[in-house]
């Protein structure tokens, strides 16, 4: 007997994990191939078996029970004080489990740098990058006065190397916030801001599709910092930012 | 009840071999799923908490019996304790035959054929689950089988003979 095949492949095509290519490759052999043919009938046969023998063991109710009022245990711990929090941040735990096990088709964070990253990219398309467009931000910032049901911070850093271009309104995750705009050198740095919403928005930085992001929360804001400037322009702005507006 | 519960305990009870044991790991699994569950990442969240439930599983074997732990799939074959013919083919019910069949089959050959056999799991959902590299997830597969199916036709002859 010659078989082209390494041994394995039968399970791959068995499995159907080929790629189309390979899969057509190997039917086409498996015509003539009377090794092959043995080999997955009788991968076919212990499959069978296995799947019809009752083998899945499944959660008893108690177990369930169990995890439930441990959950229940260590959350009421934490909150004592507050005796409603024994029953509503339980449940509300679960309710979240139970939201991210089910089908979260992509993490909150991620799709909220996604979408920023989105309205960066908008923003540099010819005549988007601004609505109002001036260096001056006592131009700005009363410009956002009566958008927006918050104040933006508006500072020109142009001593500092980011001179401020102007500023927008956008919309992310369909709510309202504002847009700054600032230059590095030739690069366009967008900082979106708007006021912090209930979940605590982690302080972190990242890269994707070669835009760098970085993001904090100070003073019951958010920022989010964006461009294809490097990490080091960001986070130089980033504490720029933070010591002008949040540090006496 | 909880997603993928079954899928844990079904896990967990194959790894260790050990239904009220597993019962415990799986219960530590979750409540450690739900302490990290910021870390999620997205994506498919069986595998997320099954690889969780694995590891689980070898923290206990590693505490509780680390014998089983030390022999390398690819040495098994003389290695491991046999199981016994005779055993195996005293046993005319079928369930009980392929049960003492995988569970004569080292832990890493098991989990394999346990996620792919009896849950289903895609290569990609194996890799993640087990961490090893996608590619080499067939040959693994393929070795486990072919075990499995040694042990079994063993079985087989003995209880002809």
């Amino acid at each position: 007997m010659s078989c082209e095949f390494a041994h394995t492949t039968v399970h791959g095509y068995f499995d159907g994990e080929l790629d189309a290519v390979r899969a057509d490759e190997f039917q086409r052999h498996l015509k003539t191939c009377a090794d092959c043919q043995l080999s997955l009938s009788q991968l076919n046969s212990l499959r069978t078996r296995l799947r019809q023998a009752g083998l899945q063991e499944r959660a008893s109710a108690k177990l369930e029970k169990r995890i439930h009022q441990e959950l229940k245990l260590r959350t009421a711990g934490r909150t004592s004080w507050l005796p409603a929090a024994r029953f509503w941040v339980p449940a509300f735990a679960v309710l979240v489990l139970a939201a991210f096990f089910f089908a979260w088709p992509r993490a909150g964070s991620e799709r909220l740098t996604a979408e920023l990253i989105d309205a960066h990219v908008r923003s540099l398309q010819p005549g988007h990058l601004t609505d109002v467009q001036s260096t001056d931000q006592h131009t700005v910032k009363p410009w956002f006065d009566g958008k927006l049901d918050f104040i933006p911070p508006v500072t020109d850093y142009s001593a500092q190397g980011f001179p401020l271009i102007g500023g927008r309104l956008d919309v992310v995750d369909s709510h309202n916030v504002a847009a700054l705009v600032y230059g590095r050198r030739k690069h366009i740095i967008n900082l979106f801001v708007w006021p912090a919403r209930n979940h605590a928005l982690a302080e972190n930085s990242g890269s994707r599709d070669g835009y760098n992001w970085t993001v904090w929360q100070a003073g019951d804001m958010d920022y989010v910092l964006i461009s294809d400037a490097s990490h080091n322009d960001l986070r130089e702005l980033r504490d720029l930012i933070r010591t002008i507006n949040h540090e006496p | 009840m909880l997603p993928h519960l079954h899928s844990a305990v079904n896990l967990a009870r194959w790894l260790l071999r050990n239904r009220d044991y597993a019962e415990d790991v799986v219960q530590e699994a979750v409540l450690r799923a739900y302490r990290f569950f910021e870390q999620f990442r997205g994506g498919d969240a069986r595998a997320w908490l099954l690889q969780i439930v694995r590891n689980c599983c070898y923290s206990w074997l590693e505490k509780n019996r680390p014998s089983e732990l030390v022999i390398e799939f690819d040495e098994q074959l003389h290695q491991h304790p046999a199981p016994d013919p005779e055993s195996l083919a005293a046993r005319s019910d079928e369930r009980q035959r392929l049960m003492l069949a995988l569970e004569s089959l080292p832990p890493r050959a098991r989990e394999v054929l346990v996620l792919r056999e009896l849950e289903e799991c895609s290569y990609k959902e194996i890799a993640e689950i087990s961490g090893i590299p996608i590619g080499t997830v067939m040959s693994t597969l393929s070795r486990a089988r072919e075990r499995l199916q040694q042990v079994l036709t063993r079985a087989a002859a003995k209880e002809a003979s």
